[in-house]
This record gives structure tokens, sequence and C-alpha cells, in this order.
């Protein structure tokens, strides 16, 4: 949202500077934060009419600037100045923006009283919202109605920003569609308007039905649990689908078409840093240093995430076995079995492929999680302990560290400084999940065109989970890792037409030999040879 | 050990010096005087035009040179004396090699204008030409206009470059129409047309008579010598071509001609001494290629085989089927095998524009055989590995088109051309 430009280039002035469209935009767009902002201080009397001047003002001023941004240019890749703008260059402004959107998620998350969320009758920004959320689903707002409804809002107006960007470009523009309507229809409306069907004696959690385990890491909690299975038939279907989705769909879509199905085509994390967070994704950190850490920290989050949904799911299942024809003792032996068994599947058709790093971390993981899966079935502790913690604080640990701080605080709040992927590149366990699918068993990859790469750097400059395309590129190899969420910018800012998204047979998918064209046959053996 | 030193950290010597790293154990040292790390030189436009910062450009981390033991050195080589195997440098001090690369790439060319030296005029090619056009081009207050002369790959290059700070350019080419010695008329028109709808004052058939300085000898002006015109300006682009950058041997005995001679081993007259990139020069053109190729490709396939040759594979530099690659303002181009811009005795050309007046193809294959020789595509991204094969396989021209989709590497969604593309052959509508 900080769209002011100012020249942070050493040696003149930027390239760009803020056109009438642009300028007019900007003070709108502001205009519209302000008066939210302002509710916090006054009673609006007719909030409704305040709300919607605030929301269109909001989605007007980011379309005026798109306008100024692209409508008198011609089609084509539009990252003129991008370095030399301190807001998408880590300059003053990033910073700016940074420690605003940081600030905010802060008192989402943990002072929502501050933004007059009670429990008896909203004040402030929640009150503004509340006509909204009666109309929608008869209950007044929350702080998450407020948050769902800004966010819905960021990714359809900086969605239209992005089509605009990338005209030319048919790809961009159908995924951009495509997580717009997920984000409006799924994550938005559908959750609100089911709630209306929510009675005394009959109530379905807020269900985004897109939004899996272990994303939604409480998608299997015993009170969501509970609520489906009360609702019935509907309740059970939703169950199911919930458990399909994690066994079978994903597992299935990610096969055929990479994990960019999720990330970058339905997901509501992907869906904000591919629109809002566009103008950031050059800030990702391309070294083999961060991709390292990356490996360890994702693949960390992983294992916690399943650690601590085994817990929640066995401690509740132990309570009594009312209603679950699963006991506590059966779902314990039966992960324990399934991560043994899918351990071992992909140990024996994949040893070669995984490096020896990789190797040692799997070990160790999959020995972790049995060892405390075998302390926790050994031991004879009350059904409120898990392994060593109490299954609560687990829980309440997770969400507080992955769940808020993590994927809220420092994977929005730090777009402007750390690129806008970083909770989907270091955090995100179903990217982890749907990561080792897409390396190990998947038909997607990004071709290489031959020997056409220049080295330029594009590639790389503008992939958002840090990825050092170009190290593949101009080598012409094809690029499979597991981080890439298909975005297809890449392939876009290319200006030799080099990268091409692709599904494709398995076979020589994983192409790790030299094939650089044009150089005659014999030296490309010899080549490869060593 | 072995001691290789090369000169020139560019796309030639560091592929040279990574795959002598992968072959042997030999000790590696670079040598330049332009940057401390090799950097991608097509990638500088992007650096001006704010898409990337110049690290960007680097493709190699910084342990990358340490971890390969291959040590660089910043330096000026004056001279080199094949005698006693030394480098002096330009700083004082000197080097030892046991085999020696040279591979110090192009300079621009300067045809003897007056004022070709004044402050505010330069070529586009090394770092320090960036940095110059940092300084008298940094903005459109400062540069009130840019005038480039020379209608090639760099030129249209800087005329995007200037353009994207909003500096308003004039494009002398000398051509009465853009690249037209390498594009067909309906390709180069075409680019014509791009070129002025992103408002650039494009001057056909225009040559520069003389830069004129204003009293602190910075430029002041352009004179056209067709017309006499003089256009204000500030800045001037000399983008007609480059010539290989070897003004430091011509006191040896290495053998010159306009670049350093070398045969299809990359050798040169003296034994020990190797030539790659854009400052080699064949004693005899290869096919139907120029005797020096200042391409980025050929650079790299060259360094990769003086690689083999220097570590004990003596093999000959057997370019295989001609291809590159550019783009031009917004309209990316690819070529694979040879179109030239006028059909050649035995050639004819069937050529194909859309009607958004951004795509375009142009095939060339024997009038005679039907033998398929070469494609030019813009706006549309084509296989390099399917026109490979299909050079190789000499197909005819008929089978190209009909399997023409196979050779499509657009985005997923990406509209199609093929079929009209492949109607407009069978009714033979515009040919050339």
């Amino acid at each position: 949202m900080a769209t002011i430009q100012r020249n942070m280039s050493l040696t003149g002035d930027a390239s760009n500077y803020l056109n009438p469209f642009q300028k007019i935009g900007t003070v709108i767009g502001l205009g519209g934060l302000a008066i939210i902002v302002f509710s916090l201080f006054t009673d609006f009397e007719n909030k409704a009419l305040w709300l919607t001047v605030a929301l269109v003002a909001l989605t007007g001023g980011i379309l005026l600037f798109a306008k100024g941004s692209y409508s008198d240019r011609l089609e084509g890749i539009k990252n003129h100045g991008v370095w030399f703008k301190s807001v998408s260059s880590r300059g003053f402004w990033g910073w700016v923006a940074g420690v605003t959107l940081t600030g905010f998620y802060i008192i989402l998350y943990f002072y929502e009283g501050l933004l007059g969320a009670s429990p008896d009758s909203n004040t402030g920004i929640i009150a503004l919202f509340d006509p909204l959320s009666k109309f929608l689903s008869g209950n007044p707002a929350s702080q998450w109605f407020v948050y769902g409804t800004l966010y819905t809002i960021a990714i359809l107006a900086f969605g239209i920003k992005f089509i605009w960007k990338y005209r030319h470009n048919r790809y961009e523009q159908l995924r951009t569609i495509s997580v717009m309507f997920f984000q409006t229809a799924f994550a938005f409306l559908i959750p609100e308007l089911m709630a209306r069907l929510n009675s005394d004696d009959f109530s379905l959690p807020y269900n985004d039905l897109k939004n899996m385990w272990p994303l939604n890491y409480y998608a299997f909690d015993g009170w969501r649990i509970d609520q489906f299975i009360n609702a019935e038939t509907i309740g059970i279907v939703f169950l199911v689908f919930a458990i399909l989705s994690v066994f079978v769909i994903s597992p299935f879509l990610t096969y055929k078409y990479g994990k960019r199905w999720y990330c970058s085509w339905v997901c509501g994390c992907g869906g904000l840093a591919e629109t809002a967070g566009d103008a950031f994704r050059q800030l990702s950190d391309k070294s083999m240093t961060a991709w390292k850490v990356e490996r360890w920290v994702i693949h960390s989050v992983l294992v916690f995430s399943v650690v601590m949904t085994t817990a929640v799911i066995s401690t509740y299942l132990g309570y009594e076995s009312k209603g679950y024809w699963l006991t506590k003792d059966v779902f314990l032996i039966g992960v324990a079995v399934f991560l043994g068994l899918l351990f071992a599947i992909i140990w024996f058709f994949k040893r070669d492929e995984l490096k020896k790093d990789a190797r040692y971390g799997a070990i160790g993981y999959l020995v972790i999680v049995l060892a405390l899966i075998s302390i926790h079935y050994f031991s004879d502790t009350a059904n409120s302990e898990i392994f060593i913690f109490k299954s609560s604080d687990l829980r309440s640990f997770y969400a507080f560290l992955i769940g808020a701080v993590f994927s809220g605080v420092i994977g929005t709040g730090f777009y402007p400084i750390f690129g806008s992927r970083v909770w989907c590149r270091m955090g995100c366990p179903m990217a982890g999940i749907l990561g080792l699918q897409q390396r190990l068993f998947s038909k997607f990859r990004i071709t290489t065109n031959g020997g056409q790469c220049i080295s330029c750097g594009n590639c790389s400059t503008y992939c958002e989970m840090g990825i050092d395309v170009r190290a593949y590129a101009q080598k012409g190899e094809n690029i499979v890792r597991a981080s890439c969420v298909g975005c297809g910018i890449c392939s876009a800012v290319c200006p030799r037409g080099v990268l091409k998204l692709e599904n494709g047979p398995l076979e020589g998918r994983i192409d790790a030999n030299q094939v650089l064209l044009g150089n005659d046959v014999d030296l490309l053996d010899l080549v490869n040879k060593n | 050990m072995e001691h290789v030193v090369i000169i020139g950290n560019g796309i030639s010597g560091v592929t040279a010096a990574r795959h002598i790293r992968k072959l042997s154990d030999k000790k590696i040292t670079i040598v330049s005087a332009e940057t401390d790390y090799f950097f991608s030189r097509t990638a500088l436009m992007y650096v001006y035009m704010g898409h990337m910062k110049f690290e960007h450009t680097q493709p190699y981390e910084k342990w990358f040179w340490k971890k390969n033991r291959i040590d660089l050195k910043k330096g000026y080589v004056k001279q080199v004396d094949t005698k006693s195997k030394t480098l002096y440098f330009a700083e004082g001090d000197k080097l030892a090699y046991n085999k020696l690369i040279i591979a110090t790439g192009s300079k621009p060319n300067k045809f003897g204008w007056p004022g070709q030296d004044l402050d505010g005029v330069m070529g586009m090619y090394h770092k320090q030409d960036l940095e110059n056009l940092e300084t008298y081009a940094p903005n459109n207050k400062v540069c009130k206009r840019g005038v480039i002369v020379g209608g090639g790959l760099i030129g249209i290059e800087l005329a995007e470059m200037l353009s994207s700070r909003g500096i308003p350019v004039t494009f002398l080419v000398r051509e009465k129409s853009f690249w037209n010695g390498v594009l067909p008329d309906g390709e180069s028109a075409m680019i014509n047309r791009h070129i002025k709808n992103h408002h650039i004052d494009l001057r056909l058939g225009a040559n520069l008579q003389e830069i004129k300085a204003d009293e602190n000898g910075k430029v002041k002006s352009v004179i056209i010598a067709e017309t006499g015109e003089e256009i204000a300006c500030n800045v001037v682009g000399l983008t007609a071509g480059v010539s290989p950058n070897i003004d430091f041997i011509k006191d040896s005995v290495i053998e010159t001609g306009r670049g350093v001679k070398v045969n299809r081993y990359l050798e040169t007259n003296i034994e020990d001494v190797y030539a790659i990139g854009d400052c080699a020069e064949q004693h005899e053109a290869i096919d139907q290629r120029r005797p020096i190729e200042a391409v980025w490709y050929t650079g790299r396939m060259m360094g990769e085989t003086v690689a083999q040759t220097i570590c004990g594979n003596h093999i000959q530099y057997k370019p295989g089927y001609w291809f590159n690659s550019a783009k031009f303002f917004d309209i990316e181009y690819q070529t694979y095998g040879w179109v030239f811009s006028k059909p050649r005795e035995n050639e004819t050309h069937f050529h194909w524009k859309h009607k958004d007046d951004t795509k375009c193809i142009t095939v060339c294959y024997d009038k005679n055989t039907n033998q398929f020789l070469g494609i030019n595509t813009f706006g549309i991204r084509m296989r390099h590995e399917i026109f490979d094969t299909w050079l190789t396989e000499k197909r005819d021209v008929d089978y190209v088109m009909q399997h023409l989709s196979e050779a499509n590497f657009d985005p997923e969604f990406f509209k199609r051309f093929e079929k009209d593309i492949l109607s407009a052959f069978k009714n033979n509508l515009i040919t050339v």
C-alpha cells in the first residue's frame, strides 16, 4: 500500500516519478485507509455508508494507481525502476511499509482489543465492519472478519493491477483470476454465508474448503471434528473432503501439475503474495546460504506440525472413545506405520536422487517422530499429557509461533524486507509436503530452451522463492526444485525465451547433464562425462 | 603445477576456466581490468533500467571462485612476452604462465567521426560505459536528448535504456531499415514500427557527420550527414558494431588480423597461446559463419572447446547449427539455422506476420529440394532442440510447417498461431 516512490539511486533521479493518475490513486487509497483508522477515534453514525466509502476508496485508489502505471504503456515487462524506488528496494519507504504492516499484524494477532473487538459490543474499526458482517453471516464482525475483508480486497484490487501489468501473458492472467476467485468465494463469501445455517442445534465450524491441513493447522482439532460429526451429513462430507484433500486430491494434482496448482492458483497466502506482494518479489534472498537455511527451517516446521497434530488428535481420541471409532492407540500406531511406509517407499524409489544432507535430514526427522510417538504410546500418563509436553501447550505454542508470528507477522509484515514469499518458502508446512512431492513424484518442471540462456539474471532476480533459476538455465538444465510455486514470472521476464513451465514425462525430467545445444555432439559427450 | 592464465573474465574466459577446473587440477588465474567478478555483459542494460542491481548480473557468488580454486586478478595487461611466458601489467607487476588464453572480447567501433572522443560520447559495452551513462544521462533533466549512432542490437538496447528514464532518443540508422543487413525486409519493417511506437525518433538511412562540443568539451549536438540537420543532445551512443579488443598484443609476435588469428583448435601461431570469444579470428570462416563471431553463445562454446584442448584432449572448434536471440523492446527474437536478409540463389523465404504487428516468422528453405534451412521467429518462442533435430535430419519445409506446434515454446495458455501460419503457407499468400 505504500505507493510513494523516492529516488534512492546513487547517481541520479529515478526513472519513474508518480504521474497524475498514480498521485490521485495514492491519495484516494490512503484516504480510504484513513477513514478506517479514523473509526478508532470516532463513532460514525452511518457505519455502512462510511465502510462503503472506505472500501471503495481503497479499491479505487489501487486501480487508479494501476491505470497510471500501465494503461499508456505497450504490452510487455514492466520492471523499469524497480530497484530505484525505495519502496521496492528496501529503501526508506520499504522499511516504513514493513514496520507498519508488522505493527498491524501484532495488533491483529495479540491486541485485537485495540481495534475495538469486544464480545459484548464492538467498537472502533471492528464496529465499522459490523454492517457488512451482519449482511453476510448475520453476526457481528470480529478482527478476523475485518482482516478477511481487507485481505480479499487486497487480492482483488492488486490482482487487477497484476493482470494489467501482465496483459500480454495469459498464464499470469488465468492464475490471478483463479486466486482472486478462490479467495473471494472459498475463503470469504462461502464460509460467511454458511454461518447463516448455524443455529442452536446445528453448527459448522468456519470452513474454508481449500485451506488444507497442514497449512490449516487446526483442521483436525477436536472441537472442529466434533462439530463436523454433530452436523451429520454435510459435516461428514466436509470432514471426508478435508481428509481426501490431504491424502488423495492434493497428491494427485501435484503429480499432474506440480505444487503450483495450490501455491499460485488456489492458496490464499500465495494469492496475497502474488498480488499485493508482487512489488516485493525481487527481494528474496538467492544465496546458497539462504537455500540451506530454507531447507532446514521448512522441514522442521513440517515435522513440528505433524507431531503437534498427532499429539492433539491422539489426546482427544484418548479422553473416551465416544463418537470416534478410532482409539488413541490405533491412531498412534497407524501414524507410525504410515510415516514408516512413506519413508520406505521414498527411500526405495528415489534414494539416488536425494542428496546426502537430504538423506541425513530425512532419517533424522523420521527417528525423532517415531521416538516421540513411541514415548507417548508406551507412557502411561494421563491423557492430557503428550510426549513430554501437554498437547494443549504444544498446540498453543504452534499457533503462536507458526500460525501467528511466522505466517502473519514475519510472512506478510516483512514483505518489503524479505520478499513476498518468505512464509511460503521458509515456513509453510503445506508447501513443505507439496515440495517433497513435487521434487520426487511430479510431472512438473521448468524446461530450459537449449543453449539460449545469456545468464542475465532476470529469472533469479524476480523469483519470489529465491531460486537461483539462472544457475540451472545457463547450464541448459531443467529446473526441478521443491520450493518452486510455478508463478511463471521467470519465464515471463526472460528476455530470450529460455524458460517454460511444463508438465511432461517423468523420464529425463531432472536432467543433470549439460545439454547446451549449438556445440557439436562429441564435445557435449565429453562435457557430460566429467 | 601447470599455470593457465586467462586474460578476460567474460563468458568465454570464465567458461574456459570452469571447464579446465572440471577436467584438471591446473592452477587457473583469470585476469580482468574491467571488474572483480564475472558478470553478464548482456544484462548491463537491465541495471540502467532498474530491473536489476549490478550484483544480480553476476552469475556466481563470491565463494564459487575460491571453492573452485580459480584465482581472480584485477589488472590491465599491457604487454605479453611469449618467449619468457610472462604478462606485464600496466600497474607494474608481472605474471608468469604456462598456457595463455586470450579472451579479451570487443570494444565499440569508432569510425573517425569528428568529436567521437568528447565527454558524453560512449559505447555500450563495458561496465565503464554504464557508469559513464549514469553520469551523463542520469535522468531527463540532465540529459535532454540522447542520439544513438548505429542500428544494431546494442543500439536498440541503448534506445530502450534511455527511454526507460524518459529521455527522448534520436536513433540514427545507416541502413534503409533497422538491422536490415541481417533481418529480411518484413521483419525489419515490423521492428521499425515497434521502435516508433516506443516514441523513438528513428532516422533511417541517416549517417553521422560530426559531434559538436560545447565550451567545456562536452557533447552539444550532432550533425546528420545527409541533411545537415543539427540535433541538440547531451549524450551520444556509438553502437555501430564492435571489433576485437586486442591492442595490447599488437606489438607481440602473436599473429593478428582484425582479431587474434586462430586455427580450428583455437591455437594462435605461438605455442601455448590460445584465443577465444569475440577477439578470436578464424583463418577461414567455418560453414557460413563469419571469421569473427561476437556472440555470447559462440564465446561459451569456444571456452568449452579450448578447455578440452588445454587438458590434453585436442579437439576442433565445431559449432553446430547457428542460433541466436535478442529482444527489441518488447519483441523477442530467436533464430535457428540460416535466414539471410535476402534469399540467396537457391533459397526462398516464407514470411508470416500477425495482424497485431508484434509477431512474425520467416522460414528459409531450398527452392529446389525444399530442404528447411532456418527460421527467424519474432514474438513467438520456439524450441532450440527441435530445430536442431530438424536441421540435423534435413527435414523439408512442409514437414517443418506441419509440425511447427511441436516447436512452440510459449508459456501455457498462450494463443497459438500454427494453424494460421500453415494455412498462409499453403495458400502462399505472403511470400518474399
